[in-house]
C-alpha cells in the first residue's frame, strides 16, 4: 500500500516538469563546477604530485560537488515537498486517501518514499558523474561513498520536515517558503554560537554534513539525521490525525 | 427493492454527534442500512449531511457514537470497516493530471482489489458509469458531467457492501442526472447506497427511504410513501373560471381543507381515504363555476420539507446569535 501511494506521487512528480526542471539544472550546475575544478586540478597537478599528502582528485573535483549538491537539495526539496499534503488538501483529493482502508502512517511513509526514490535518483546522477574520472584516472571510492550517504541523509531530513510543513497548511507555496526558511535556519543556526562548544552546533545541519563531506561517517551525525527524519514523520502522522480529529 | 425486511445489515450508526468547538453540528444520530437499500439524505445547506457522512466514511472522527459496517467497529478496526465503503464526497477527489485509467487503477489499488482482479474491476466501473470509451482521456479535460462519474467510478470499483455518495448530480445536465439516478437505481439492487441531496424530486425519484436532517438533528425518518402521506392526504390544485368566495368554496369540498393558491386556483387537502373530486366536480357544475383544470399536486414532498425544516427556523433562536452572552452555555447542550 505504501508503494502504491509512493507510486502515485512519483507519477505526479514526474508529469509535472518540476522535478525534471530541478534534475537538469542540479546537473548542469554541478557538470559546470565538476568540469572547473578537474581544470584547476590539471593545471596544479605537476605541482601538487611533489607535494606530500596532497588533496587527490576526489578531493578537489568531487567534494564540492557534493556542497553545491547540497545547497541546490536546500532549495529543491521545499518545491517537491510543498505539494505531498498541502495540495491534496487543496484539491479535496484527500478524501480519496482517507476513506481507503490505508493507515495514516501507510500515507505518509508512501509519501516519504517517493522523496527518498527521488532523492537516490539525484544520488546515482551524481555519482555517475564521479565514476565519470574511472575512465582516466583513479577515485577515494570511500570518500565518494562518504559523501553520497550525507547527501542522501540530508535529503531525506529535508524531506521529512518538508512534508511536516506541507501537513500544516492548504498552501503549496506557503509550504514551500516556510520550508526553505526553516532549512536555511537550520543550516546556518550555529552561527549564532560564539562560544565553539556551543549546544548550537549539534542542531546545525551544516555541522553535520560537513563531517560526511570529509569523509567521515560519525555515528553521531547518523543520529542526528535519523532522529530528524523519524521525528519529523511521526509528527506529520500526528498531525494528519489530527486533522481527522479536530478539523 | 422496497422489500427488505429482516435483511442483512450493512450500516448501523448510533448516537452520532460532531462537535466544532462550541458549535454542535450533527446532533445524537442513527442511520440503519440494509443491503439493497437505498437511503436518502435530505436537508437544507448547513443541516449537517456532509459531516454525517464523512463520519461514516471515516474522514471525521466523531464526538461520541459509533459506527459499523457489515459488524464491523469503523474506530476500532478502520481499515477493515473502509474496505467495504465506497465514498464520493461532496467534491470528487479525483488527481487532474492522471487518465481515467490510471486514476481507478490507483483507486483500486488504494482499495485493496487483487491485482489480477485490477483490470477487470476497472473495466467494470467503467462500464456501470458510463465511461467505457473514456479511459485514455485526462481527468482534467473531463467535462463536470463526466468528472462526477469518475467519482461515481471511484467509489464502486472495489464491489463495496455500502456506498455514499454526497450531492452526486450537483452541477450535471438532466439527462446526465437521469443516467446517474438509473446507476445509483442499480446499484441499490445489491449494495447498500446512502445519497445526500437537497433536490426533492432525486429523492422521490430513487430512494426507499428518507431522512430530513435540520440542524443537525433528523426531523423526519420513514419511506417515500410515508413522507408522502405525512401531511395527511392527498391534495389536489383546483382552476375554475369563475371562482367563489373562499367561504363558499370551502364549504363546498368539506371535510377536506381549501387554501386559495391565486386567482381562481385553490388547493384541496383531503385526508386519507376520502376523495372530494365528485364532491367538487358537481359543486362546480351546480353553481357554474367553470372547471377548467384538475391536477393531484406532485409538491407535496417539498412541501413536507418545508414544513419540517422551517417550523424550527421560526422557532426563537436569536440568543444563540450575540456573541456576548454567557460563554460556553448555550450551543453545546
Amino acid at each position: 500500500m505504501i508503494f502504491t501511494i509512493a507510486g502515485k506521487e512519483l507519477r505526479s512528480m514526474f508529469t509535472s516538469p518540476l522535478a525534471w526542471v530541478i534534475l537538469a539544472f542540479l546537473q548542469f550546475v554541478l557538470a559546470l563546477i565538476f568540469l572547473k575544478q578537474i581544470d584547476g586540478f590539471l593545471m596544479v597537478q605537476a605541482q601538487l604530485a611533489r607535494t606530500p599528502n596532497a588533496p587527490g582528485l576526489t578531493e578537489v573535483a568531487i567534494v564540492p560537488m557534493f556542497g553545491v549538491a547540497s545547497m541546490v537539495l536546500l532549495m529543491s526539496v521545499p518545491l517537491l515537498t510543498m505539494r505531498l499534503v498541502s495540495e491534496e488538501r487543496r484539491n479535496q483529493t484527500m478524501a480519496l486517501l482517507m476513506s481507503a482502508p490505508v493507515s495514516m502512517t501507510q500515507i505518509v511513509l508512501g509519501k516519504y518514499l517517493a522523496m527518498v526514490v527521488f532523492l537516490l535518483l539525484i544520488n546515482l546522477l551524481i555519482s555517475l558523474m564521479a565514476l565519470s574520472v574511472l575512465a582516466g584516472g583513479a577515485i577515494d571510492t570511500g570518500l565518494l561513498a562518504a559523501n553520497l550517504v550525507g547527501l542522501f541523509l540530508l535529503g531525506c531530513s529535508f524531506s521529512a520536515i518538508g512534508l511536516f510543513i506541507s501537513c500544516l497548511t492548504t498552501h503549496p507555496v506557503v509550504a514551500a517558503v516556510l520550508s526553505l526558511a526553516v532549512f536555511l535556519g537550520l543550516w546556518i543556526i550555529n552561527i549564532a554560537a560564539t562560544d565553539p562548544e556551543s549546544w548550537l552546533h549539534l542542531l546545525s545541519l551544516l555541522k553535520h554534513f560537513e563531517g560526511f563531506m570529509n569523509g567521515s561517517v560519525a555515528v553521531t551525525d547518523l543520529i542526528y539525521f535519523g532522529l530528524l527524519s523519524v521525528t519529523f514523520i511521526i509528527l506529520s502522522i500526528r498531525r494528519l490525525d489530527s486533522d481527522r480529529l479536530h478539523a | 427493492m422496497s422489500n427488505t425486511a429482516g435483511q442483512e445489515v450493512t450500516l448501523a450508526a448510533t448516537g452520532l454527534s460532531r462537535r466544532y468547538g462550541n458549535n454542535l453540528a450533527v446532533d445524537d444520530i442513527s442511520l440503519d442500512l440494509k443491503r439493497g437499500e437505498i437511503v436518502g439524505l435530505l436537508g437544507p445547506n448547513g443541516a449537517g449531511k456532509t459531516t454525517t457522512m464523512k463520519m461514516i466514511t471515516g474522514n471525521l472522527a466523531p464526538s461520541e457514537g459509533s459506527v459499523s459496517i457489515c459488524g464491523i467497529d469503523l474506530i476500532e478496526k478502520p481499515t477493515a470497516a473502509k474496505a467495504r465503503i465506497g465514498y464520493l464526497p461532496e467534491v470528487p477527489p479525483l488527481y487532474k493530471d492522471l487518465r481515467v485509467d490510471e486514476y481507478l487503477r490507483l483507486a483500486g489499488r488504494l482499495h485493496k482489489v487483487a491485482k489480477p482482479e485490477l483490470d477487470r474491476a476497472v473495466n467494470r466501473a467503467k462500464l456501470r458509469s458510463g465511461l467505457s470509451d473514456m479511459g485514455r482521456r485526462l481527468i482534467g479535460s473531463l467535462s463536470k458531467g463526466y468528472q462526477q462519474r469518475v467519482g461515481i467510478a471511484q467509489a464502486i470499483i472495489h464491489d463495496p457492501d455500502v456506498i455514499i455518495l454526497d450531492e452526486p448530480t450537483v452541477g450535471l445536465d438532466p439527462n446526465q442526472i437521469r443516467e446517474i439516478r438509473a446507476l445509483i437505481r442499480e446499484l441499490g439492487n445489491d449494495h447498500s447506497v446512502i445519497l445526500s441531496t437537497h433536490i426533492l424530486p432525486e429523492v422521490e425519484a430513487i430512494c426507499d427511504r428518507v431522512q430530513i436532517m435540520h440542524r443537525g438533528k433528523v426531523v423526519f425518518t420513514d419511506a417515500i410513501s410515508g413522507l408522502r402521506q405525512f401531511r395527511g392526504g392527498h391534495s389536489l390544485q383546483v382552476s375554475l373560471r369563475r371562482p367563489p368566495t373562499q367561504e363558499d368554496f370551502s364549504a363546498a369540498v368539506a371535510p377536506a381543507r381549501a387554501e386559495k393558491v391565486s386567482d381562481g386556483v385553490f388547493r384541496v387537502i383531503s385526508q386519507a381515504g376520502q376523495d372530494p373530486t365528485d364532491q367538487l366536480v358537481r359543486a362546480s357544475v351546480e353553481r357554474d363555476w367553470g372547471l377548467y383544470q384538475l391536477s393531484p399536486t406532485q409538491a407535496s414532498v417539498e412541501e413536507v420539507f418545508v414544513q419540517l425544516t422551517r417550523q424550527e427556523n421560526t422557532a426563537p433562536e436569536s440568543a444563540e446569535q450575540p456573541a456576548s452572552t454567557g460563554p460556553d452555555t448555550e450551543a453545546t447542550t
